[in-house]
């Protein structure tokens, strides 16, 4: 101790101290919130799969009707309900008509309805429940009231009484699940809009003179933004199954053209015999609305700031 | 101090604050409270939680709609502004908020944030003065000027408290609200943020009130203090006055209850217990509103309300206890 002492002499410590705008520095590097979500869902190997795969999926739907030699509504008598094989990948159906083709264009279908009727419902439900929640008092009282009114009436009802005025066929299907579905998101919306509403960074900017319009634009619409963007994409795969389902029944999409949900339904009747006619169109039903919900999944984790590292 | 006649900054004359419960009634926020602030003080306002003290800050920011009373500002009655009035007032006093972690938007940077008053008021509008003045402003609350395109998330809890302080300041204010603004931080942290607020008081010569339920603190930082209880003001005098000589029954026991960071002394300390219920502040009739937990409570002080009467020069306090 003596020794290690003795070798030891003052001028050999020196005073640093504490520098106090060094304390303050941030060694990270500044990323905004939506850079950071985005990094984040780079990160999730099964979201990005999903996306991954709903690209392909639209692609295919776009150009493989012009690349695949078979039209969707060509007829081959001769080889009914035939089997997968190199000419017809998927096989044929009973009316010999080539599946692989009508899986991309009744995927068109499946996917516009998908996307519109999100799109729609994004819009209609945002604004409503924006104004409702925004407005709050007895206009709250009012709209929330004729909401309730829209989500008592089942949406059988609203799609057969539609398509008595409109016909059967891709319209009238559109219309009458934009009318039904957008109450979900305007009901969330609303609540969100309420809570940020009192926050006190609205309050704050209030204190600072903020007039209303811009503390819509710049402080409630961005931070409702990712609850909106994964409510929308958790929808898609809800249009397209309701969608199947209406035309599994036979009150959505007319023949010669096609869906997924009106396939499976012409597939079940098969499904005995000649499985394929069934397995493809449900697959494609399925797999796409798997990937959707793995991707809205996906987003809630990126969005969600309680899960930021 | 007490004793020269001041400049009245702020005047607040029989406030009310209501807020309708549906199906229960009226809950009686603040009800009818009077005060003033003096230029270049800082009035402590002390209670406990649920007392008003928050409600009584926001109503007077305007925030809140006022039930009855005024608030008058440099002479001015600031609860019936028009719009176009209205920012004159807006510019003239702030607020700092009481949780860092809520009062900055996630989605805007520093620099935007501290911009913003500055937008709404049209100050600084060349994009360099604009970022020139930002810059001022971080170093001004002890940050700096790589801080300015961070985002809140970025900062710890009083780094974010001062981002708050400097997006009050960026209108160049005279009068401050400074809603809890430590209580949500720790304690070492806690006197950073009061300091910087001392600092900036002497350098910009501000006026605080000053809402806090931490009663060294208060004491630390006020020049004259009010006691709130269940929307009233109970007690109102210099802060060396009320810490030494209190008189309400409720400022006695809440005084009391101040720990002594002193083990031994602690141990010795007398507690004045309170005792019953406090009461529920919806659709509270006449009477003391501490009739239900003051020991020397009498007939009277269940019928009638007492009013905030001078005791002594400068010491205010109601309680039918004094003449």
């Amino acid at each position: 101790m003596a020794e290690l002492n003795s070798s030891m002499t003052e001028d050999m410590f020196q005073r640093l101290g504490a520098d106090e705008q060094k304390s303050e520095t941030l060694v990270r590097p500044s990323i905004s919130y939506w850079q950071d979500a985005v990094r984040r869902l780079k990160k999730n190997k099964v979201a990005m799969c999903s996306l991954m795969f709903l690209i392909f999926m639209i692609l295919m739907c776009i150009f493989a009707p012009y690349i695949y030699p078979h039209e969707y509504n060509e007829q081959n008598i001769a080889i009914t309900n035939q089997g997968p094989t190199a000419e017809h990948i998927f096989g044929l159906d009973d009316l010999g008509r080539d599946i692989f083709a009508r899986i991309w264009v009744g995927g068109r279908v499946s996917l516009t309805i998908g996307i519109v009727g999100a799109l729609v419902s994004l819009i209609v439900g945002t604004l409503y429940g924006g104004i409702s929640g925004f407005c709050g008092g007895i206009v709250d009282d009012i709209m929330m009231r004729i909401l309730e009114i829209i989500v008592g009436i089942p949406y059988m009802v609203v799609v057969i009484i539609v398509s008595v005025f409109l016909g059967k066929g891709m319209t009238s299907l559109m219309i009458a699940l934009c009318m039904t579905s957008w109450t979900g998101l305007a009901r969330l919306v609303r609540g969100e809009i309420i809570e940020l509403k009192e926050s006190e960074y609205v309050m704050a900017a209030r204190v600072l003179g903020t007039p209303s319009f811009k503390i819509i634009t710049r402080h409630l619409i961005p931070n409702t933004l990712s609850i909106i963007i994964i409510n929308t994409t958790f929808s898609i795969p809800g249009f397209i199954f309701s969608e199947a389902f209406l035309s599994f029944l036979g009150m959505g999409i007319q023949p010669p053209l096609t869906s997924w949900g009106a396939m499976a339904a012409l597939g079940q009747q098969q499904m005995t015999y000649y499985p394929h006619e069934l397995i493809f169109p449900a697959l494609a039903i399925s797999v796409t609305m798997l990937a959707f919900n793995l991707l809205g999944d996906g987003l809630r984790d990126a969005f969600d700031p309680k899960l930021r590292q | 101090m007490s004793n020269e006649k001041r400049d009245v900054l702020v005047h607040v004359e029989n406030m009310k604050k209501y807020f309708n419960i549906r199906n229960k009634g009226v809950l009686k926020a603040v009800d009818d409270v009077s005060f003033d602030i003096y230029k270049g003080e800082t009035l402590g306002l002390v209670g406990e939680s649920g007392c008003g003290k928050t409600t009584c800050g926001r109503t007077i920011m305007g925030l809140y709609p006022v039930t009855e009373g005024k608030v008058e500002y440099e002479g001015r009655n600031v609860t019936k502004l028009g719009k176009n009035e209205l920012p004159w007032f807006k510019k003239r006093a702030q607020m700092i908020f009481q949780d860092p972690y809520a009062s900055l938007d996630p989605r805007m940077t520093v620099e935007s944030i501290i911009a913003e008053g500055m937008e709404n008021f049209g100050l600084y509008q060349k994009p360099d003065e604009r970022k020139e003045r930002i810059y001022e402003l971080l170093k001004l609350v002890g940050l700096n000027k790589e801080h300015a395109s961070r985002f809140p998330h970025e900062f710890s809890g009083g780094q974010r408290q001062r981002i708050g302080i400097a997006r009050a300041l960026a209108v160049d204010p005279e009068f401050i609200v400074c809603d809890e603004p430590i209580s949500a931080l720790d304690v070492s942290i806690q006197a950073q943020v009061v300091n910087l607020l001392i600092k900036l008081q002497k350098e910009l010569g501000l006026t605080y009130l000053f809402i806090a339920h931490d009663l060294s603190m208060v004491k630390h930082i006020s020049d004259r203090v009010g006691v709130m209880y269940m929307g009233h003001i109970v007690e109102l005098s210099s802060s060396k006055e009320l810490y030494a000589n209190p008189q309400h029954p409720y400022t006695k026991a809440l005084l009391s209850a101040i720990p002594i960071p002193d083990p031994e002394k602690e141990k010795g300390k007398v507690v004045l217990p309170l005792e019953g219920e406090v009461g529920s502040p919806i659709n509270c009739g006449p009477g003391c509103r501490f009739a239900s937990r003051c020991k020397y409570a009498s007939k009277r002080c269940k019928a009638e309300t007492p009013e905030l009467k001078e005791i002594e020069k400068g010491h205010f306090a109601a309680c039918h206890l004094f003449k």
